[in-house]
């Protein structure tokens, strides 16, 4: 299977809303997608499938890969009427959500899509993403220690 | 050798049944959702998750509840699910240095860039029982700081390297795929990765043991926590039909960063080696441990002498996986029945040889004495 020709969408605008998608909690994505109000026919071109990525790490965190273990992963790809295809894979075993983000992914590439689907599912999605790291962040700063030294030592 | 043995069919049922009866539990005591194990027994699941090799928080918490609480049963369940699935590739290696971390602290400079962030830990806990825990109440909110968006974490490892006093980790990319040893069975000599790999699998309280085996001085290389960092990183993935990377989810690790013993030689001036950790969800002591443990097992590449287990690869590496291990210790359970029988035989025979024997000496000891 290849892409749907995507001249409305460059790779870097799909592949931002791809990633916020996939990362965001299924209920709140079907929560914009519904208040979206999109309803376009589609056919499924790959029945959500649930397997496994193995996820790499780096030895010391910066040198060669190695495999550190498998995560789950949720994939599916649509096609719409229009002829658009759109894919998702989401982490987690999710087969609405993959099949939404693919249905989005689809209609994204229709130029007058674009922007009700940054405006009002990409964009809200990623600042409530942004505030949950802020809080964790946030929480974490206030265990950061202060050190009160009567000399001050060298080094880094 | 086992032997078919027929019966106990409606025994077994019942067992699974009595099995399920018991998992419940009494019925007048709600039964625990598997959202309650991930929040409030999260470290449990991150275990579940790092030693089944499978980061699905939501699994691991069934598996954590179909197993009772049995950990090692839970690793079980976990890595017999994931042997269901397809694999649809592997992820780009993720990025530790962009963490958003809830915890980050170095044992080997007080002041690193990013400061020391202690997160949450039961390091200064006084380890008494916490009796307030025992009623229904509102639990308090943990503060908030001011966050500063600007200020990196960077690896205390990389400072060190940057001044060349620590051994810089194998080169990045050379182009060859990752060893997998759930795709190729484990070979001798393994290659780092692909203990790295078995190692981040492995049981916990293996490995935790082998680290403290070192510590005392079977096989010493003298560590100092360069760096632990727990909280989460995006992993991103290339879909094939795609032929770019897009993140795909979030995950929680934690990593250990150990600075150990240094060596150097003619051609490399004395520097720090290291051992590396890394673990799903917060998983300190099996990332420090697992540190550890790959050092040690690097003993031969440092040219140092092989004399203890921890040093031992085929040792370690052999029975590090929980899975396999619990499978053969509690294999011991199935019937041996005829195995045994064969035993007693050979034995009842020896005994037999072994009194004629005796009774034979006696005889010719009585004839002897007889004689004088």
């Amino acid at each position: 299977m290849s892409p749907a020709p995507s001249s409305a969408a460059a790779p870097g605008q799909r592949q931002r809303w791809l990633s916020v998608l996939a990362k965001s909690p299924a209920d709140r994505l079907e929560a914009l997608w519904r208040e979206l109000g999109a309803a376009p026919s589609y056919t499924i071109l790959r029945r959500p499938e649930i397997g496994l990525v193995m996820v790499q790490g780096r030895i010391s965190g910066s040198g060669a890969p190695f495999a550190a273990g498998e995560m789950t992963v949720t994939r599916a790809a649509v096609r719409l009427e229009s002829g658009e295809i759109g894919i998702g894979y989401v982490g987690g075993r999710h087969p609405r959500q993959a099949e939404l983000v693919a249905t989005i992914d689809a209609l994204g590439q229709r130029p007058e899509w674009q922007d009700p689907i940054e405006c009002r599912i990409v964009a809200p999605l990623e600042q409530e993403a942004d505030a949950r790291r802020r809080l964790r962040a946030a929480k974490a700063a206030a265990t950061k220690v202060d050190f009160f030294t009567v000399a001050r030592e060298g080094g880094v | 050798m086992y032997v078919a043995v027929k019966g106990g069919e409606t025994a077994i049922a019942h067992s699974l049944d009595l099995l399920a009866d018991r998992r419940r539990g009494d019925r007048d005591i709600p039964e625990v959702t598997l959202e309650q194990i991930d929040a409030q027994l999260s470290l449990a699941v991150d275990r579940v998750m790092t030693e089944g090799s499978c980061y699905d928080r939501a699994l691991a918490a069934l598996a954590v509840k179909q197993a009772r609480g049995d950990l090692f049963e839970a690793v079980f369940l976990l890595r017999a699910y994931r042997t269901t699935l397809p694999r649809f590739g592997h992820s780009r290696p993720i990025d530790t240095s962009r963490m958003v971390a809830e915890r980050r602290i170095s044992s080997t400079f007080k002041d690193i860039p990013g400061g020391q962030v202690l997160g949450p830990t039961f390091d200064y806990t006084h380890r008494l029982l916490d009796f307030s825990l025992m009623a229904d109440g509102e639990r308090p909110i943990a503060p908030t700081a001011p966050v500063d968006a600007a200020q990196e974490l960077p690896r205390v490892g990389d400072i060190l390297e940057r001044e060349g006093m620590l051994e810089p980790p194998p080169p990045a990319d050379s182009g060859a795929p990752t060893q997998d040893i759930t795709r190729d069975p484990l070979a001798f000599p393994a290659s780092r990765a692909v203990r790295l790999q078995n190692l981040a699998r492995g049981d916990e309280g293996f490995l935790l043991a082998l680290g403290y085996s070192t510590q005392r001085g079977y096989g010493n290389n003298h560590p100092f926590v360069g760096e632990v960092r727990y909280g989460s990183v995006p992993v991103a993935f290339v879909p094939e039909e795609l032929g770019f990377a897009i993140e795909i989810a979030e995950i929680d690790v934690t990593e250990c960063d150990m600075v150990n013993q240094f060596a150097g030689s003619h051609e490399v001036p004395p520097q720090f080696t290291r051992g590396y950790g890394l673990a799903f969800g917060h998983s300190e002591r099996k990332a420090m441990s697992m540190a550890l443990v790959d050092r040690a097992l690097r003993a031969e590449e440092l040219s140092e002498v092989v004399t203890s287990p921890a040093q031992d690869e085929e040792f370690v590496l052999a029975h590090s996986d929980s899975v396999e291990a619990s499978g053969f210790v509690q294999h011991l359970k199935l019937p041996h029945y005829v195995d045994f029988q064969s035993e007693l035989v050979v034995v009842r025979t020896l005994r037999e040889e072994v009194e004629a024997r005796r009774a034979k000496d006696a005889s010719l000891s009585a004839l002897g004495q007889a004689a004088e």
